[in-house]
């Protein structure tokens, strides 16, 4: 068995982020285990651009984003093991992974980091009505074959859902050649962001079919034809609203799934995000390991994930010191009306330091509220928003000093403008 | 009279815009800003992949060094879908230059080693 101070599971960019971040805070112990034979995780496929706003202040692809990341981890010499996959983590942190060269190996680690993203529903789990044909994929497979083997995977596209990787992969596909026929968003506004919508849908006259989903899929061997119809506000199908698609292919974005399957066997509960729950420093309900990234709850943009991973690197650091206490005042955070979910789902006050951050999603799209982030009765903040809608999440900051210690559940709500 | 949708913000304002530029719909003065751009002079970053010759890659991802007016995403396509480039190749490396005269060239975002 080897020893580790910091063990990070899952090396694309949260999990380089909060290794480069524990590195800078004086940690010198870390292994990050990674499946794939590089670092970077799923930005390598995404080579269209608009990462790293926030982060670098410009424009990158995936893979430019990813190598700045890996390029910091291999100058400060962190140690990474490739091509190693996790079997499991114990509840008393032993990691135990395999690779080819070194077979089987247990890490014992004092703290771990999480940091396995997320992946797509698929076929299966949204149980489409009609034939089982081949031709239908999950949106980041599709994007996989054509950015990193060159393989278109159909000529005639139909894309259900609106995610952004399948708004992604309406344009890429167009440029590539391929017709793309339409795209079909079960819910009654988009669940990608609007500017992909402008730049993926409108740029290419590709026409979006909001409260539409596929009825029927038909093909013998290979996919031939694909049904669309309209549904009522109960998701059910409106008679004579059917549309026919002649497609080779139909592509899936409906949703991302946190990959949480390595803390199954641990005695942790997840929260509304399917991931797990977390406190402040992003830490589980087991005091040294640490969730972050798309694992703790599908993020929009990367610059937040890295974010986040920080913000576990901090919190596993300060459990090392031995500075994370557990004790004193103690809230629950609870999404109220109009909140999908908030992260953390729990507050140890006298652990946190200056600032608490709260993320969440809305419910649906709205105009003209204020999100209210309340301590038992007290308003602790009111914040005024033109506009919010569920693709992009919010973060709000707020001083530790606005709590007063009287209450125990903190309360994350939306009040709209009567 | 164009209707386009804002895309400064999650808003997403409806504006419509005349044909001397009058921008009606918006909420703020960026949507105005956002879609006299827009009809003027509209430009889009082109990404893509190139074949490279490589033991461990067989495609390099590329994108136009800046914008380019929104006419040339196909042609600039064309030239790249044309392109086979040989590793060692490094992030910034010109893969085509000056690519259909649009005054941008074509750049690598990878590292491919070998």
């Amino acid at each position: 068995m080897i020893n580790r101070k910091l063990v990070i599971i899952g090396g694309g960019s949260a999990g380089m982020a909060a290794a480069i971040k524990a590195y800078e805070l004086g940690e010198r112990d870390i292994l990050i285990i990674e499946k794939n034979a590089y670092l970077g995780g799923i930005l390598n496929q995404c080579i269209h651009n608009g990462f790293g706003l926030h982060e670098f202040k410009e424009e990158l692809t995936g893979p430019e984003f990813m190598t700045r990341f890996s390029k910091k981890v291999d100058e400060l010499g962190i140690s990474y093991a490739l091509e190693s996959n996790v079997l499991s983590i114990s509840d008393d942190k032993v990691v135990t992974y395999s690779n080819a060269k070194d077979g089987l190996v247990e890490v014992k680690a004092e703290a771990i980091i999480l940091t396995t993203g997320c992946y797509e529903r698929n076929a299966g789990a949204i149980q489409i009505p009609g034939d089982r044909p081949s031709g239908i994929y999950t949106a980041g497979q599709a994007q996989l074959f054509a950015n990193c083997y060159g393989y278109l995977v159909g000529k005639r596209v139909f894309i259900l859902g609106s995610g952004d990787i399948g708004l992604i992969m309406a344009r890429r596909m167009t440029l590539e050649g391929a017709k793309v026929l339409g795209v079909a968003e079960l819910m009654p506004y988009s669940a990608g962001l609007n500017r992909n919508i402008v730049q993926c849908l409108k740029d290419y006259d590709i026409p979006l079919y909001l409260s539409h989903t596929v009825k029927k899929v038909i093909g013998e061997s290979h996919l031939e034809k694909v049904v669309i119809a309209k549904v009522d506000e109960k998701m059910n199908f409106i008679e004579g609203t059917e549309q026919i698609f002649n497609c080779d292919c139909l592509l899936l974005s409906v949703g991302l799934l946190p990959n949480v399957d390595l803390f199954n066997k641990l005695p942790l509960s997840m929260s509304k995000t399917r991931g797990a729950k977390v406190n402040q420093a992003m830490e589980t309900e087991i005091p040294g390991i640490f969730s972050a990234g798309n694992v703790l709850h599908v993020h929009d943009l990367v610059d937040y994930v890295v974010e986040e991973a920080r913000e576990a690197a901090v919190g596993a650091i300060s459990y090392l010191n031995g500075e994370l206490k557990h004790e004193g005042h103690v809230y629950d955070v609870n999404p109220g009306v109009g909140i999908n979910y908030v992260v953390p789902q729990k507050v140890f006050l006298d652990d946190v330091k200056d600032n608490l951050s709260f993320k969440f999603r809305v419910a649906k799209p709205m105009k003209d509220i204020n999100i209210l982030i309340t301590e038992g009765n007290n308003i602790i903040k009111k914040i005024f928003k033109p506009a919010i809608v569920p693709s992009e999440m919010e973060i709000v900051h707020v001083s530790k000093d606005l709590f007063k210690r009287e209450s125990n559940e903190i309360k994350v709500y939306v009040e709209e403008k009567k | 009279m164009k209707e386009l949708i804002c895309i400064t913000c999650p808003r997403g304002c409806h504006l419509r815009v005349d044909d001397n530029l009058n921008v009606t719909g918006n909420f703020c003065p960026r949507g105005e800003a956002y879609a006299k751009a827009e009809l003027t002079h509209p430009v889009r970053m082109v990404t893509s992949t190139v074949a490279i010759a490589s033991i461990s890659e067989s495609r390099l991802p590329v994108k136009t060094k800046e914008p380019v007016p929104k006419e040339f995403i196909f042609p600039v396509m064309e030239e790249i879908r044309k392109t086979v480039v040989k590793a060692p190749i490094k992030i910034g490396d010109v893969v085509i230059e000056n690519v259909c005269n649009s005054g941008v060239d074509v750049i690598a975002t990878k590292d491919i080693e070998k």
